[in-house]
Formats: C-alpha cells, structure tokens, sequence
C-alpha cells in the first residue's frame, strides 16, 4: 500500500481506480469492455499529474515529501550502497543513541566509516530511534568513529535525517549544546575525506553536527534549515499556521541552497520523489560520492582539513 | 518611504531624545524586586546589591569591566551582505535590521577589543543581547572569525562573552553555518596554543551554545545565567517533561559537569588574569 501526501490526493485517486481496474481485469468478466485500454489510459493521466505535481513543488509541500515516512533510510542506504556494514555502538560515557547509527562499512570497495541518522519506520522502530532525534550521546558516538577514521584514514560518510537534537531534560543535563558544539569540531578537524548527504530533513544543529564536512549533497526534496518551518511561524509569526509561509521565507530547498553556496550538488529524484524508487535514487548518490571522493583523492590530511575550513569560511562571502 | 520619514522625522526626533538621562532613576531588581538607584547599580556593574542578582550588562561597561584600566582597542568588523535571503515575516529583515541599529546604534550584535587583562594581552568579543536578542547571524560569524584572527596574530589570548537566543532566523541557513564558521575561528586559536576562555553571560542558547561558547578551554559562567541547547518552552511543550529547580542555570551546569567555574561578576577580571598568567607563561 503506498502511502499519499495531502497534496499527492488526485494522483492517489488515479491510481486507486486504476488498482480497482486491474482487480477487475484479474476476474476475467469479459463483459465487453477493454479494460487494459482504459488502465493504460489512467495510468497515462496519473504519470503526467505526478510528473507536473512535482515539477513544481512549493517549499512547504518539499518539506512534506521530506518527512515522507517512506523516504530513504539508512536501512535503505545500507542495502543499496554499502556492503557488509558493521555496526559500531555507544559513546563509551553513558548510552548507545540509536537516533544515530555507525560503523564501518564497503563502498564500492572501499572501506568507509557511515554515520548517519535514523528515523525507524514502524512505531516501535521509531520510538527505539527516538525519530532519528539524537541525544548527546549520539553526537559522542559520530564524534568517537570520527576520530577512528581520521587514525586509520578511511573516508567518512554521513547521511542526515532528523528533525534535530532532542528537546529533553535529560539530553540538556548531559550537554546537548556541547556535544553537538564538539561534534561541529571534530567534523571540521579529522584529515580524512568527508563526504555527507542531507537524504531528508537536515535540522539545524542536530544536522550540522555531523555535516561540516569537505562536500555536501542534498537529495532533491530534502530540506536543510536553522529552524523547522513550524518552530519559525511559531515565533515570528506567533503561530505555527505560518509554516507554509516559513518554509518559502527560511529558503530551505536544495535549489535555494545550491544558489547560496551552502551545498555543492543536488541529487535529482525519480518523478514523485526518491520513496517511489530507492534504488534508482541511491545509485544515483553513490555515482555522486564516488565522484565526489574522487575529487579529493590528491589532497593529503592536512589539505583535507584546509578545504573543509576554507569552503565555510568562503560562505556567505562570494555572492554576487 | 519618503522625505519626511526619512529624513525630518529623524532630525525631530533627534532633537526631542534626552540620551543622557535614563527613563528609571530607579530600577528593579528582576531577582528580589527591590528598587535599586541606577548609579548604585552602575557603580555595582548592574548586579543587585541587595541579592547578588546578575543583571544584563551593556557590552561597552562588559568590555571596560575586563580590561585593565578598562582601556582596549575596538576591531574593526567586516561588512557582510545585509539580507542574503530577502527574508520577510510579519516585518522585513532589513527593517527589523534598522530598527535594532537605531536603537543600539550599532551594525550588528558583536563588539570587539584589543587590550590587556592582568597584564597580558587578550582579544575579547562581547554579545549585545539588546541587538536582535544577540542573535547569531553572518555579521556575528564574521566578527568571531575576525576577532579570532586578530588574536592569533597579536599573540593573544581570545575570550568570548556570549549573551544570545541563538541563531538569527532570518538569515536561515546561513545563521546556521555560522555555527561551523565560529568554530573555525576558536580551532585557530586553539591550533595557535593561545588560551580560548568562555564567560556565559544571561543567556547563552540555542546555536551559540551549541557551538563556540561550550568550546572553550576554560568555561566560566557568570551567576544565575540561564546556559542551554533548548529552551525550558521548547522542552515543556514537545516532551511535557517537568523541568527540575534550577534547570539550566548556571550552578546547575556546574553540579552538571558543563562549566567550570560560577564567577561573580566582579571576579572574572582577576580570575582570568590568574588564568592567563597559568597558561601563557
């Protein structure tokens, strides 16, 4: 059963009559009418109405598709990009976060070291992922395997999904603040190739804590942004009814970050967005960081972490 | 926009605006709440005489509170691009902008001083919560990186005085990249084998806490200053969490781990010259 946006209402009626349709068809009544033409012509108007749907998507509708609970996840990125990934648990200070997962991995033959969030699917898996929510200790775990990688020089590999740092008191008494201020710093720090992904929500600190890194990709319709456009409305608009309006405002598409030079490249989508065909989409990435990896294969540690430092410091200083 | 508002409404208000005296003679203490005389206040670097209570300080008394004398030289900022997004809420960025420079006179959140503490030198950086709530932007970017910069090629030691809602949303991604840039800038400083010393001041939250102002090698935090990732609203609204007495203050961060120090104001002076003096013999 797939699973429809709001906005996504027309095409799910479309193919909720073509579906019916091929029930039909399977029952063989033969009455007279060619159904098989009448599906392929459904499914002819369905295509075209996704495809023009998605060309032209609002921020706030991207925010959606985004959040899609269908969308790539790091058991998706698992399957499709890396082989034999070993998982690699806790902070050593206090708990294993399941909101961030790691360890180390084979990419196209390579060994890397992963991070990446996770948001869980079902709802136990979600609740176990706290929603891909990180605490403190997640941001001890991606800081400890970064530190391992930059000792034995494997490229590492971040994937970024979260709605951002868990709010709690717990999470605040352990030093969410400083574990994420330290995992920004050690991102910017380790001399090894650092490639990360924003696959579908990047936000603000909880995603930034594991993407200051040499290059940065965005899958079409993930969004990146300082605040979520609801908690944006909510205080600039003194009412989350805005978010639609803080989507366009806060410029948190692919597009609008590429145009300020916050991302290096986008990642298109197969036509109504990367849940509809992980595989094409997660090939599509790997053929990018391969690229990308490639391109820094002549710089040594030190020029690793120079061109980390002097790509954010350029930032916002070379419009126009 | 036109002629009168921009130009003749200034000009009358200019000449209305009694600067030097302020509004209250008297103010109250938000602690205790018992009236204070302003000069007491002042003489007293806006801490309450009665209860001790840690009053916001204005950046220009902060900066003359730490150096010796109170004497230092201001850093020139960099000019940053004024609205990257073209960002418009209720109000447009620009306005809200102008609005926070008229009334601070001046560009941005940050001011910074060349000088020395306890006789050695030191660049310190001042939040001035009044502009935008010290929110941190491109401008509050820069000036870290600046003043950063500056210390390392004076030799000298780089504290920072963050007083900040965290990051400025109206500069959306951009305010968040700060968060790598700052960092940058403490790294150098760092790398230098200068001392990085962090004074939290009321309040420290959001993006700047959870960036240069929890990395620094000495964390002082001033008495009672509310230090925190997410805010107690944030917290009570989406985890319905009861909040514990005292959260996120700054003797709760020192019970917790996250601080190193809680100073009284008319401390932090003579404590980071002790400090200096410990870690740039």
């Amino acid at each position: 059963m797939r699973l429809f946006l709001d906005f996504e209402k027309p095409i799910a009626e479309l193919e909720s009559r073509i579906e019916d349709l091929r029930r039909l068809d399977g029952n063989k009544t033969d009455n007279g009418l060619n159904i098989s033409e009448e599906v392929s012509r459904l499914q002819k108007k369905a295509d075209k109405l996704l495809k023009e749907t998605y060309k032209k998507l609002s921020p706030w509708q991207k925010v959606q598709v985004a959040r899609h609970p269908d969308r790539p996840h790091f058991e998706d990125i698992e399957k499709y990009l890396l082989e034999d990934f070993m998982p690699l648990a806790g902070d050593r200070g206090f708990a294993e976060d399941h909101a961030i997962v790691g360890g180390l991995a084979k990419f196209r033959g390579t060994s890397v070291m992963v991070i990446s969030h996770e948001k869980g699917r079902e709802t136990e898996e979600r609740l176990k992922h706290n929603f891909g929510m990180a605490r403190p200790e997640g941001y001890r775990k991606a800081q400890r395997l970064m530190d391992m990688a930059d000792r034995f020089k494997l490229p590492v590999l971040s994937f970024v999904d979260t709605p951002g740092a868990y709010p709690g008191v717990g999470a605040e008494q352990r030093g969410q603040a400083e574990a994420i201020a330290r995992s920004i710093e050690k991102c910017l720090s380790i001399k090894v190739p650092f490639i990360s992904t924003i696959v579908g929500e990047g936000g603000s600190g909880g995603a930034i804590a594991l993407a200051a890194s040499n290059v940065v990709l965005m899958l079409e319709h993930s969004v990146y942004s300082v605040i979520s456009p609801e908690g944006c409305a909510s205080i600039l608009w003194r009412s989350s009814d805005y978010a639609k309006q803080a989507a366009e405002a806060l410029k948190m598409t692919s597009e609008d970050l590429l145009e300020l030079k916050v991302i290096d490249e986008i990642i298109t989508e197969p036509v109504g967005g990367a849940h509809r065909d992980k595989a094409k989409t997660l090939q599509d990435l790997g053929n990018v960081i391969e690229k990308s990896l490639k391109s820094l294969v002549n710089y040594d540690g030190q020029q690793l972490k120079s061109h980390r430092r002097e790509k954010f410091l350029k930032m916002g200083r070379d419009f126009n | 926009m036109n002629w009168i508002s921009n130009y003749v409404r200034p000009k009358i208000q200019a000449l209305v605006q009694k600067s030097d005296v302020p509004e209250n003679l008297w103010v109250p203490c938000g602690n205790c709440g018992k009236m204070v005389f302003h000069r007491d206040l002042e003489r007293n670097a806006q801490v309450c005489p009665h209860c001790e209570h840690h009053m916001k300080l204005d950046v220009i008394s902060r900066l003359e509170s730490l150096f010796d004398d109170g004497k230092y030289k201001t850093i020139n900022m960099p000019e940053v691009e004024a609205d990257p997004l073209k960002f418009k809420d209720k109000k447009k960025y620009p306005e809200r902008l102008k609005d926070a420079r008229s009334k601070t006179k001046r560009d941005d959140v940050i001011v910074a001083g060349l000088g020395k503490i306890g006789g050695r030198k030191a660049v310190v950086a001042a939040f001035d919560f009044k502009f935008m709530g010290g929110s941190m932007g491109m401008a509050v970017g820069e000036a870290i990186v600046k003043a950063a910069e500056t210390a390392v090629v004076q030799n000298a030691a780089f504290i920072v005085v963050p007083a900040s809602g965290g990051a400025r949303m109206q500069e959306g991604i951009l305010s968040l990249m700060q968060m790598s840039r700052t960092t940058i800038g403490v790294d150098m400083v760092k790398e230098a084998g200068l001392p990085y010393i962090v004074i939290l001041t009321d309040p420290t939250t959001g993006g700047v806490s959870a960036s240069f102002a929890m990395l620094g090698d000495i964390q002082i935090a001033e008495p009672g200053s509310l230090v925190c990732f997410a805010g107690a609203r944030v917290i009570e609204e989406t985890i319905r969490e009861k909040l514990p007495e005292g959260f996120q203050r700054a003797e709760y961060l020192l019970d917790h781990g996250m601080v190193d120090m809680v100073v009284h104001r008319k401390d932090i002076p003579s404590t980071i010259g002790k400090i200096l003096d410990h870690l740039m013999n």
